[in-house]
């Protein structure tokens, strides 16, 4: 059964476009026009960081914008309830830390994600074998959980993670920490093209893809990408316009390269 | 049958434990859980361990009666005498343990976090020792109050980076050294320095410092009249308590791990889930990872070791707090009393000893005395002045 996330994907990817997925960081100031930017400016879906005061698979560009965040007093419930509020036509996914889940209890945190509109879950430090009681109250809640597809998992490894995954198989990029590279890593398309082999759902490529050229790189392998750091730093230095420009940039490469 | 639990391949000691880390690291941590275990069985790998704890860490370290203080406080105190060792505290069984299974798994370089730095140390000097490469993260913080362990390790060959994210201490620090290993698993192993982080390394750490419980517990019986009563280390994330208690968790003894007023994960924190495990955590009503605050850097941390959660959770160790001045009383207590300048760490044992020592009299306290002072002199001149 395929949710809200999912079938927006499958939509973009029936069509022979490609996905494009920008992550903005919850409570940094102007998250909530930068979210509206990526809606009006071709993202089929936007993520939403929960920020975490240890987090361990960001790089510094996303650290000092989760760390900002906090300092402005942003916590999982407040950047819910504007969440609430944001009605962009496209659905939402959170990416947050395990403890955040942990803490708020698995029940009433997917329930949480429910009331505030979000359709998925991404929480990068919970690998499949610790999955299940977040799974289980995921999958009851009607929340799709996006697993997480890493370059050093053995070909008997893929295929139980996107057996698991709900919305898309988030294709990790790269050895290594969410922030900008000066040229896709030779194994984000390698992994995209092992993980295709093994589902049908979405795969999208994250982590160290940093610009328009190399979205469209990973593109010819995968089923999208999702932007982080690159995002993020035009949130930090240009504010949400500049957020808007930038994911109109890469939405027109990627469809003049996949039309 | 032992009460110290040997975790399954979930690492689970009851509800604690577990294995949180992003999917990057979790064939990692499978393979060592296979490389620890098969090394561990393994005698040839055993003798080796052993035989260097013994050239060159300088094992078996001695158990100390202190005398004076002992007579002072009306009961009988023991020293496991784990500042002893090469390299100054008990750390470097561990990475003795971990840098030999590095070695065997192919691996060229280690990564470490520290916090006062004795772990860093102690892993500078087993990368020199095994010729593999060495980078350790330390919060900034803790660079600026223990300049000397910076220079040490620097010494030793290591490269040294000081963590500025977050608070800057220790759980920066090994925050850090996931980042770095998330991006280097394929030529590194991540060298944990405590009883924490994703399985097996609460368990495997545990094993290569049970050694201190194992020889203790023969000392006591051999030359002090038995088991002692009381059991008694510091805590922050737990390496030296729990190899101490190895020792005596199947005794009668009482086990009492002590930890920093201002880090007290046992005392103060909720289950929680951080560096890859399960644990008492301090947090925030959201789960935001609570900023420790302790005199000693390598206590200065929010979690502690998930076997430590357990052990509180069935009743069988206790986990009180003592004050930054109680620590600091204890510091001076020892040194004048005994002549033994302890580590910051272990004057939390001491403290808790000297605060409770009316309500054990006649008794026979063996602490774990898990450090040397010499890396705390030049902050506790800061500290004490002239008030000796």
């Amino acid at each position: 059964m395929s949710g809200r996330l999912e079938s927006a994907l499958s939509s973009r990817i029936a069509t022979g476009g490609k996905c494009l997925v920008p992550y903005i960081t919850g409570g940094y100031p102007g998250w909530v026009d930068a979210v509206r930017a990526c809606a009006a400016n071709g993202a089929d879906a936007v993520e939403i960081g929960l920020p975490f005061s240890d987090p361990v698979m960001d790089g510094p560009i996303i650290q000092q914008a989760s760390q900002v965040a906090l300092d402005n007093g942003a916590t999982p419930v407040s950047i819910l309830h504007e969440v609430r509020t944001l009605d962009v036509g496209i659905p939402l996914a959170v990416m947050c830390y395990y403890n955040t889940v942990f803490h708020a209890g698995h029940e009433r945190f997917a329930a949480d994600l429910v009331a505030a509109g979000v359709s998925a879950a991404i929480v990068p430090d919970l690998p499949l074998e610790e999955s299940g009681p977040w799974c289980e109250a995921a999958d009851a809640a009607g929340v799709e959980t996006v697993m997480l597809a890493a370059p050093t998992a053995p070909d008997d490894r893929l295929p139980r993670v996107t057996e698991r995954a709900h919305g898309f198989v988030y294709s990790v990029g790269l050895l290594g920490v969410t922030g900008e590279r000066a040229s896709l890593a030779g194994t984000a398309t390698a992994l995209a093209a092992r993980v295709k082999k093994v589902t049908d759902k979405p795969v999208l490529v994250g982590v160290g893809v940093s610009n328009a050229e190399q979205a469209v790189e990973a593109g010819r392998v995968a089923d999208g990408v999702i932007m982080g750091a690159s995002v993020v730093r035009r949130l930090i230095e240009g504010g949400p316009d500049a957020v808007g420009s930038y994911v109109a940039e890469v939405r027109a490469a990627l469809d003049s390269a996949f039309g | 049958m032992s009460i110290l639990l040997t975790p399954g391949s979930d690492g689970r000691f009851g509800e604690f434990g577990g294995r949180f880390v992003p999917e990057t690291l979790v064939p990692a941590c499978q393979e060592l859980e296979v490389a620890f275990n098969d090394a561990w069985t393994d005698p040839s790998f055993r003798e080796e361990l052993d035989r260097i704890l013994r050239d060159y860490a300088g094992r078996p370290s001695i158990v100390t009666e202190c005398h004076n203080l002992g007579r002072e406080l009306g009961i009988r105190l023991l020293l496991k005498r784990e500042d002893l060792n090469h390299t100054g505290s008990h750390k470097i069984n561990n990475v003795i343990g971990q840098a030999l299974l590095a070695k065997r798994m192919g691996k060229t370089r280690l990564v470490a976090e520290t916090g006062a730095g004795q772990h860093g140390v102690a892993s500078a000097t087993a990368a020199a020792l095994m010729g593999l490469e060495c980078k350790v993260y330390m919060g900034a913080v803790d660079v600026a109050r223990q300049e000397l362990n910076v220079f040490r390790m620097r010494l030793l060959g290591a490269e040294v980076e000081a963590v500025n994210s977050g608070s800057r201490t220790l759980k920066d620090a090994v925050n850090e050294a996931m980042r770095d290993w998330v991006a280097t698993v394929g030529d590194t192993h991540y060298c944990l320095g405590s009883v924490m982080g994703p399985h097996p390394y609460p368990y495997m750490v545990r094993q290569f410092h049970r050694v201190i419980g194992d020889e203790a517990r023969e000392q006591c019986r051999a030359s002090f009249g038995g088991d002692p009563d009381v059991v008694v280390a510091c805590v922050g994330g737990g390496s030296n308590a729990m190899g101490i208690f190895s020792g005596f968790v199947d005794t009668d003894a009482r086990l009492v791990g002590v930890e920093p007023a201002g880090g007290a994960a046992v005392k103060r924190g909720q289950p929680g889930v951080v560096h890859g495990m399960k644990s008492y955590l301090m947090q925030d009503e959201h789960g935001q990872v609570a900023e420790a605050h302790s005199i000693s850097a390598g206590l200065d941390y929010p979690g502690v070791g998930p076997e430590h959660s357990w052990l509180s959770s069935i009743g069988r160790a206790e986990y009180p707090t003592v004050t930054d001045d109680e620590v600091i009383e204890a510091f001076k207590v020892l040194s004048r009393t005994e002549g033994i300048i302890p580590a910051l760490e272990c004057a939390h044992a001491l403290a808790w000893i000297l605060r409770e020592a009316h309500t054990m009299k006649g008794r026979t306290v063996l602490m774990n005395l898990s450090g040397r002072g010499d890396k705390d002199v030049a902050q506790m001149m800061t500290v004490l002045g002239d008030d000796l």
